[in-house]
């Protein structure tokens, strides 16, 4: 049979080797470490705070924030949950992880809360960034180690990095979704009044979209979860790590572990985010119902992150 | 006197190819010809009109016919494809955006058909979201929001969420929030089309009311004819875009310009539409101290009336009909005075009194008085009058004789 590689083959490996050895590394590597900076920082920051705090002070707030937006069940749930963890013995890594997906989730707040505001207000800026998330969310997370590792080196920053490109996308379309949708006769009457462009951002665009974004935050933080073990192979540490360790060992106990925690952490996080989303006044929610929800109707989405990470 | 508002040639076309189907328009191609050459929608199609100072202006049309578009290009939400609208002099259409906000800020408020109040603040928030724009300290701009809520009978609501107020309460929210930043002109886009018919008749009574005190310039939309001869000092009827006619209620109702407005003349409620104004005539009087009783006789069988009012130096005495005083003649010849045959409950009006509110006077056969705020007697109804007027019989030309004599 005639194939088109008997015509010609293409050396593709090759262009991009050289596009990547060759150009980007040489020319932009000091660049790109220096972008490494403010994500240690923030990082270093975060994880000795997370680890400064006695456990008993963190799973209560934990336990009060659960309380307070997602019912006193998941409350429940939480203290359980961190004090299994703790007896398991993986408290402080549970930080880590808790400190590496709390600074992913703040730089893709940071960045994709404005790049979502301005492309709900450009129709070009958005049809330029639309397929850059589409192929943000569909390239495998493992294609884009290599040349994460290249330019940036091995370590926890990089792991972030990786975390931050595949967590990106829902907070820049949900803003985005969130503002196109406030409706149009609210705008009319705001630009009838002569409000600034700023105005109409702060008085109504924000805070009615506001809903919509924290999905999309909520969404992010679910992303950057999943990504937890991923980025422990090129250098982060926490549960990642743990689960990595384990499936190199064949250690299905430690694996396991790790996994476990992983779950809990998602859950408890997904559930008070989610909470904050809705605003709905939930506090005297049963753990039963709680935990039937949870695995129910939101339990796919956490557990779809961890078994990817698994 | 310089109007408020000019509007002179206004063209708005919708879609890429404005300017070919503004070259098409002014050809004097249709709406439909044009959409299906060049695929541009006309919006509004050579409007000029003026608006004086304190003046309701009703345009009022069919769905479609381009009101919407014709008043946001009034505040510049929809910039116009040609043409000039002038505010105190200042061409909006070539305004830049400062200048264009600070025109909205200070001149010009908006009033929506559903409301468009924003659902996160309260009632007074809302109202002083024209102030908040502006820069004005809390404190202040909440006084004023509840002053205004205050005017429009509200004041009890002021920290509810819209969302707990009823339709005709969400309305009278977007009236205040308009009345707030104190402008000089209201466009108010069918305002009250969004609300049922009992509520729809208590708000236009009440801008009415609040009109008399606040001499706002107001451009009212609406796709009811009879809240628009209802409201309107002046109307224009817009149709396909263009506007076919502008006049007064009466010279709508009277002379339409053609078979469309006379489509839509025929079964509006002409009780509504005239006044006393339009159907008195003049008062033959006669004074009570100086009249016999045979004078006054025979200046009603000269005049061929059956009734004739009676002063009392300026004031009205009353009235006194031919029957009651053939009749007191003939019991006292010489004695008989005119005090004896007065009828002093007399039926009285003024001269913005409608049709509708005349026509039980009408039937008690005696001419009704019209009268000022003074008791002074300026004219009379003959009932017959308003009876011919009501069922559309008066002739045409002494309909119209009457519309212009009587300059409003
Ligand atoms: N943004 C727009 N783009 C294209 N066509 C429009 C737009 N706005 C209005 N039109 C068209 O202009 C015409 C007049 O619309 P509109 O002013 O809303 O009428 P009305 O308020 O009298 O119902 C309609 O044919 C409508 O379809
Ligand atoms: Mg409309």
């Amino acid at each position: 049979m005639l194939s088109p590689a008997d015509l010609a083959t293409l050396p593709f490996d090759d262009w991009v080797n050289t596009f990547v050895r060759g150009w980007l590394v040489p020319n932009f590597r000091p660049f790109f470490r220096a972008t490494q900076v403010p994500i240690s920082a923030v990082l270093d920051w975060l994880d000795t705070l997370f680890r400064w705090l006695p456990m008993l002070v963190t799973t209560a707030l934990f336990a009060l924030a659960s309380w307070k937006w997602a019912g006193r069940g998941m409350a429940i749930f939480t203290v359980l949950g961190f004090a299994f963890i703790d007896m398991i013995g993986l408290w402080p890594e549970t930080m880590t992880t808790l400190a590496m997906v709390v600074t992913a989730v703040l730089f893709c707040a940071v960045i994709g809360i404005p790049a979502g505001i301005v492309s709900a207000r450009s129709n070009l800026f958005w049809r330029i960034l639309r397929p850059v998330l589409d192929v943000m969310q569909t390239i495998p997370s493992f294609v884009y180690l290599v040349p994460i590792v290249m330019l940036f080196g091995v370590g926890m920053a990089p792991g972030i990095i990786a975390t931050i490109v595949f967590a990106l996308p829902p907070i820049v379309r949900l803003t985005n979704l969130g503002i196109r949708n406030v409706r149009g006769d609210l705008i009319e009457a705001a630009e009838a009044f002569g409000s600034t462009g700023w105005q109409m951002l702060w008085d109504l665009q924000l805070p009615l979209a506001m809903r919509t974004i924290m999905a999309g935050l909520n969404q992010t933080l679910m992303l950057a979860m999943s990504m937890v073990v991923i980025s422990a192979l090129i250098g982060a540490g926490g549960l990642g790590l743990i689960v990595n360790t384990g499936l190199g060992r064949l250690d299905v106990g430690g694996a396991t572990a790790g996994g476990v925690g992983i779950v809990i952490l998602a859950i408890v996080l997904d559930r008070i985010t989610q909470g904050l989303a809705e605003q709905n006044n939930v506090s005297r929610m049963s753990l039963r119902q709680t935990l039937s929800n949870v695995f129910r109707l939101r339990g796919t989405a956490a557990l779809a992150g961890v078994e990817k990470a698994g | 006197m310089q109007p408020k508002l000019a509007v002179s040639q206004v063209y708005k076309v919708f879609g890429d190819a404005a300017p070919a189907a503004l070259d098409l328009l002014r050809r004097g191609r249709s709406k439909q010809e044009i959409l299906a050459e060049t695929g541009a929608t006309v919006g509004v199609r050579d409007a000029s009109f003026d608006v004086q100072e304190g003046e309701i202006f009703v345009v009022m049309g069919l769905s479609g016919s381009g009101k919407s578009t014709l008043v946001r290009m009034l505040n510049g939400l929809i910039p116009p494809t040609s043409g000039q609208i002038l505010i105190d002099g200042e061409d909006i259409a070539r305004a830049d955006a400062a200048r264009l906000r600070r025109i909205r800020r200070e001149k010009i408020s908006m009033i929506f058909q559903h409301f468009a109040l924003f659902p996160h603040w309260t009632v007074a928030e809302n109202v002083a979201y024209g102030l908040k724009i502006t820069g004005v300290p809390h404190d202040e701009r909440r006084a004023r929001a509840l002053d205004v809520l205050e005017q429009v009978g509200l004041a009890a609501w002021a920290d509810s969420l819209p969302s707990d107020l009823s339709g005709g309460m969400q309305q009278r929210v977007g009236l205040a929030r308009g009345l707030a930043a104190e402008p000089d002109i209201l466009l108010m886009d069918e305002p009250f089309g969004a609300l049922d018919p009992l509520i729809r008749r208590e708000m236009q009574m009440e801008l009415l009311t609040l009109q008399r005190t606040l001499k706002k310039t107001i451009v009212f939309i609406t796709h009811d004819l009879n809240e628009a001869l209802m409201l309107g000092s002046r109307i224009a009827i817009m149709k396909d875009g263009q506007i076919v006619q502008i006049g007064t209620a009466q010279e709508i109702v009277t002379a339409p310009a053609d078979d469309y407005v006379a489509a839509f003349v025929a079964d509006i409620d002409r009780g509504r539409v005239f006044t006393a104004d339009d159907v008195s005539s003049d008062a033959t009087t006669i004074q009570l101290r100086q009249t016999s009783v045979r004078d006054a006789l025979r200046m009603m069988e000269r005049g061929g009336a059956n009734a004739l009012y009676v002063l009392d130096g300026d004031r009205v005495a009353g009235v006194v009909t031919y029957r009651d005083l053939a009749a007191s003649e003939m019991d006292t010849a010489i004695t008989a005075s005119l005090q004896g045959s007065l009828i002093t409950d007399f039926p009285t009006a003024d001269t913005t009194t409608c049709l509708s509110d005349l026509y039980s006077d009408a039937g008690s056969g005696l001419p009704i008085a019209v009268t000022d705020e003074r008791d002074r007697l300026l004219a009379v109804v003959e009932p017959a009058d308003v009876l011919a007027h009501l069922s559309g019989d008066a002739t045409p030309q002494e309909q119209q004789e009457q519309t212009y004599a009587q300059p409003r």
